[in-house]
Formats: C-alpha cells, sequence, structure tokens
C-alpha cells in the first residue's frame, strides 16, 4: 500500500510539471492553433540561466524569480522579433521556425554551458513533510505548480488585460475592434508561456538533472497531457498533466516496468488521436470546407 | 458643418482584386450617412477601408487627419467604433465580458460604469443577459450587443454593417429606433451600410448608392427617397 500510495504522490508531482509544459503549449496553440516544438528547449534554457546565477552566488528564490522574468522578456521578444514575421504563414514554415528555435536553443545552451550534466538544486531539500510517503521536492513541488496555476487563472479570469488576451485569442477581428492591440497579446501569451515553462524546468531540473536535452521526455509528456485534456482547454490540460503523472508512475511500478514508461505518452497520443481527438475536455471544432 | 468623415477617391484591394475604384462622401459631425446598393457594390468594403482592414488608395480624413495605413486598432482608439457584419461577437464571453471589452482602451475608469449605465439604458434586455455567454443569445441580442460593446468605446464614429440582417421585421424596427436615440442623445454620428434601402433612408440624412466599386449617386436621404428614378434602377423596390 505505501508503495502505491508513494507511486501516486510522485505522479502527481511529476504531473504538475506535465500540467505546467501543458499549460504553456495550450497558451500558445489557442493564440495561434500552433504547437511551439521549442517550448521544452526554452524551459531547459531558463534552468541554466536560473544555474548560471546560482553559480555565481545567488540566492535560489532570486535565481528563481529573476529566471521567470527573463524568460518572460525572451517570450515576449522571440515573439516581436521572430513569429510576427510569420503570421499569416503556412503551417510548415511554421513547424520549421518552430524546429529552428529548438535546435538554436538546444546549441546555444551546449556551446555556453557545455552538454555534460550538471546538478541543480532542489529548494526544498530540507523540507520536513512528517512522512515517508511524500518527498519533500514532489511536495513543493505541487504547491509551487498549484500557486502558478492559480494565479494564471485568476489572471485570464479578472483582469482586464487577461480578458483581452482572451479575446484576442478567440476572435483576433473582434478584438482589433475594440482596440486591443492583437499582435501584442500574442506577445505576452509568449512571454506567459516562456515563464510557466520556465517554473515547470526548474522544478524537474532536481530530478532528471540539468543538460541541454532535459526537455525532451518532458515536452513529449506535456504534449500528451495537453492532448489527453483537450488541447483547446487550458484547465483540462492542467487536468491531463495530473493524470498523466499519476498513470504513467503506476503503469509504469505494475505493468511496464520503468524502462518503458514514455512509452506510455506515445500510446496516449496515438490513442486520443485516434478515438478521441478534441480530448476528454476539449471542444470538438467544426470547420466549414 | 464640418465633415468628421471625408473619404475622396478612395480605393481598396483584396488581394490583386480590387473591389473599390472611385469612392468619395462625406459624413458631417453629429449626421447619418447611409451607403446604398446592391450585393458586390463595396459597401462592406467601404467600411473596412475606413477602419483600416483592407489595403487602400485615396485618402480617408477623420477630423482632418489622414487614417489610411493607421492599424484598425489605433484607428478603434481615435474614436472609430465598428459594428462589422455578423456582429463580431466574443461567443464563448459573457455578455458582460463583452461589454467590459468594449471599454478596455477607456483611460477614465470612472466613465466605465456611467457608461455601462447608459448601454443598460438603451438596452435594458442585456442588462438581464448579464451572464449568459454571449453565443447563446438570440440574433437580435447579439446584434444589440454589438451595438452596445460599440457604444461602450465612447465613440464618435459608428460603422454600422447591416444591423438588420437576419432579424424579424419588429426587431429591426426596435433597433434602428434605438440607434437614432443614440445619435441624437449622445451626439455619435453613423455611417450605416444596409440592404434595405427604406430601413436605412428614413434613419439617415445623407445617402450614397454604390454601383461596383463606384459612387453612383448621392444627395440627401429625403430627396432620393423620393426619387423614383434611382429608386428603380438601383435600390429595386
Amino acid at each position: 500500500m505505501d508503495l502505491f500510495i508513494q507511486q501516486v504522490t510522485s505522479g502527481l508531482a511529476n504531473g504538475a510539471i506535465y500540467a505546467s509544459v501543458a499549460l504553456a503549449l495550450v497558451m500558445i496553440y489557442t493564440a495561434t492553433e500552433h504547437i511551439n516544438f521549442a517550448q521544452g528547449e526554452m524551459a531547459m534554457f531558463s534552468c541554466y540561466v536560473a544555474w548560471q546565477l546560482i553559480d555565481w552566488g545567488t540566492p535560489y528564490w532570486i535565481a528563481f524569480f529573476a529566471a521567470i522574468a527573463i524568460s518572460f522578456a525572451g517570450g515576449v521578444t522571440i515573439e516581436r522579433v521572430i513569429l510576427r514575421r510569420f503570421h499569416n504563414a503556412p503551417v510548415l514554415s511554421l513547424i520549421i521556425v518552430f524546429i529552428g528555435l529548438l535546435v538554436i536553443f538546444n546549441s546555444v545552451a551546449g556551446w555556453i554551458w557545455s552538454f555534460i550534466i550538471k546538478e541543480f538544486p532542489s529548494p526544498f531539500r530540507n523540507l520536513d513533510t512528517g512522512t515517508t510517503l511524500v518527498g519533500p521536492h514532489d511536495l513543493g513541488v505541487v504547491a509551487i505548480t498549484l500557486v502558478i496555476l492559480t494565479a494564471l487563472f485568476l489572471f485570464f479570469r479578472f483582469t482586464p488585460l487577461g480578458l483581452a488576451m482572451r479575446a484576442a485569442a478567440q476572435n483576433p477581428v473582434s478584438a482589433k475592434l475594440v482596440g486591443v492591440r492583437v499582435g501584442w497579446m500574442l506577445a505576452l501569451g509568449w512571454g506567459l508561456a516562456a515563464a510557466v515553462g520556465a517554473v515547470a524546468g526548474m522544478m524537474v531540473a532536481p530530478i532528471v538533472f540539468l543538460d541541454p536535452n532535459m526537455m525532451a521526455g518532458i515536452l513529449l509528456y506535456g504534449f500528451a497531457s495537453a492532448l489527453l485534456g483537450g488541447i483547446t482547454n487550458p484547465g483540462g490540460a492542467v487536468l491531463g498533466g495530473f493524470i498523466l503523472g499519476v498513470l504513467e508512475n503506476l503503469v509504469g511500478t505494475y505493468l511496464i516496468g520503468n524502462d518503458l514508461k514514455l512509452t506510455v505518452a506515445l500510446v496516449i497520443v496515438v490513442s486520443v488521436l485516434i478515438f478521441k481527438p478534441s480530448g476528454l475536455f476539449g471542444k470538438v471544432r467544426v470547420k466549414r470546407v | 458643418m464640418a465633415a468628421l468623415l471625408e473619404v475622396k477617391g478612395l480605393q481598396a484591394y483584396y488581394g490583386q482584386t480590387q473591389a473599390l475604384h472611385d469612392v468619395s462622401f462625406e459624413l458631417e459631425e453629429g449626421g447619418i450617412t447611409t451607403l446604398l446598393g446592391a450585393n458586390g457594390a463595396g459597401k462592406t468594403t467601404t467600411l473596412r477601408a475606413v477602419c483600416g482592414m483592407v489595403r487602400t488608395g485615396g485618402e480617408i480624413n477623420l477630423g482632418g487627419k489622414r487614417i489610411n495605413g493607421v492599424a484598425t486598432e489605433e484607428i478603434v482608439r481615435m474614436g472609430v467604433a465598428h459594428v462589422p457584419e455578423g456582429r463580431g461577437t466574443f461567443v464563448n464571453l459573457s455578455v458582460e465580458e463583452n461589454l467590459k471589452l468594449g471599454s478596455f482602451v477607456q483611460r477614465d475608469k470612472s466613465r466605465v460604469q456611467r457608461d455601462l449605465d447608459l448601454v443598460f439604458n438603451y438596452f435594458p434586455r442585456l442588462k438581464e443577459r448579464l451572464q449568459q455567454q454571449a453565443g447563446t443569445l438570440s440574433g437580435g441580442e447579439q446584434q444589440m450587443l454589438a451595438i452596445a460593446r460599440a457604444l461602450m468605446l465612447a465613440p464618435r464614429l459608428m460603422l454600422l454593417d447591416e444591423p438588420s440582417f437576419g432579424l424579424a421585421p419588429l426587431v429591426v424596427q426596435e433597433i434602428f429606433r434605438i440607434m437614432k436615440r443614440i445619435n441624437e442623445e449622445e451626439k455619435v454620428s453613423m455611417l450605416l451600410v444596409e440592404q434595405n434601402a427604406a430601413l436605412a433612408l428614413n434613419l439617415a440624412d445623407h445617402a450614397y448608392v454604390l454601383e461596383t466599386g463606384n459612387v453612383v449617386m448621392s444627395g440627401p436621404a429625403s430627396v432620393v427617397k423620393d426619387d423614383e428614378g434611382i429608386r428603380r434602377s438601383y435600390l429595386g423596390y
């Protein structure tokens, strides 16, 4: 029984990370209908920024928030400088751009910080959970993620700027007609996605260790979570993340062993696309042709 | 009276296709001007040109300032509220959120509540439906919401694209009555595009008739209305 509970709680912690990555993907997808393949590498780069700051002697939490702020600015800049030139470009061109970004971030990180695996600190190492059923880092990850998700929810739901961003994503033409600067809303969306991704990266780095390829598997899980929950539904994507995290752990422990865990994500991606392309909570889109 | 909107030799293009060739008209401050004509005459395109949604040639002046090539959202911020064809409702947002979006560019936050009260005064039905998802409103209510959202911008000029489209005659009458009140009480100038010429001519003070991207007739609404020749040739009733 203890093993089961441990697997579930650590699954929830992994799930929190997948949920964040999924949310970052969904934020950009709802506004542009594109999956940002570079989301994971951007998060990885953010981690290196945090690592560098910590290495220079910055206290963890200052480095943490600085990395988030830098990632936000970076996300906005990438949209304004690169992506805005491709607003009306065909899908394939955009995919090339995303893959280009992925390769650039990966290589630049390797070039600056080398491909040697580094350790990344967890701020929760000394947290006392009072039980052996929940790891301190796992508990911290879930708490941080819930705080971030709640903050984002409140922002989108209750602030005029959040409302304008939702409007710009849903109906850009009408948004312009009420004076919303749609281009900047997209850039803000990129900034927020990068910031959320950065948090996910810094939470997963103590587990998988820091190296330029650390996010490859995580991005796949994030993508699977978003698909599972419904790629058009932020709440669904978050829930999808938690479901996937737990499911993956249980299947890994009891059925197929840990080495084959990643296949769970792939099986989910394929089954969702075959049996329920809109995901568990997504909207079915009807397109006139 | 000074012209609020002055359009001279306007051309407009969709890609390589030229939709407007030579459209000129004026709209007086506080007035209601209507553009009439058959399908494909260029009425909607003219409205879209005024708020920067298509590529244009010629001149569009708003309050003496040339606005060709200015981005739509910036033209909106200069006081032009476009109620588009199809109403442009944010269907997944609530009625309240739709209205709040109308005041997104309003700097003076104390004005927002006043504008909301104003809107409810004109459209009491929207007040009853505040929390409802806008996409679930009836066609007439959505048209009201579109005009209400435009009114939240506290505009100088309202561009209305076929507000009667697809609505029952009684609802259309109600909406046109409210438009008249808004024009008189709030001093909002209007540029109205309509298929229903009789309706439009009753509301407007000036009328321009478009045909294949050119202005072929113009004059005070009362004159155009009584001119049987124009009615037969261009307006078909």
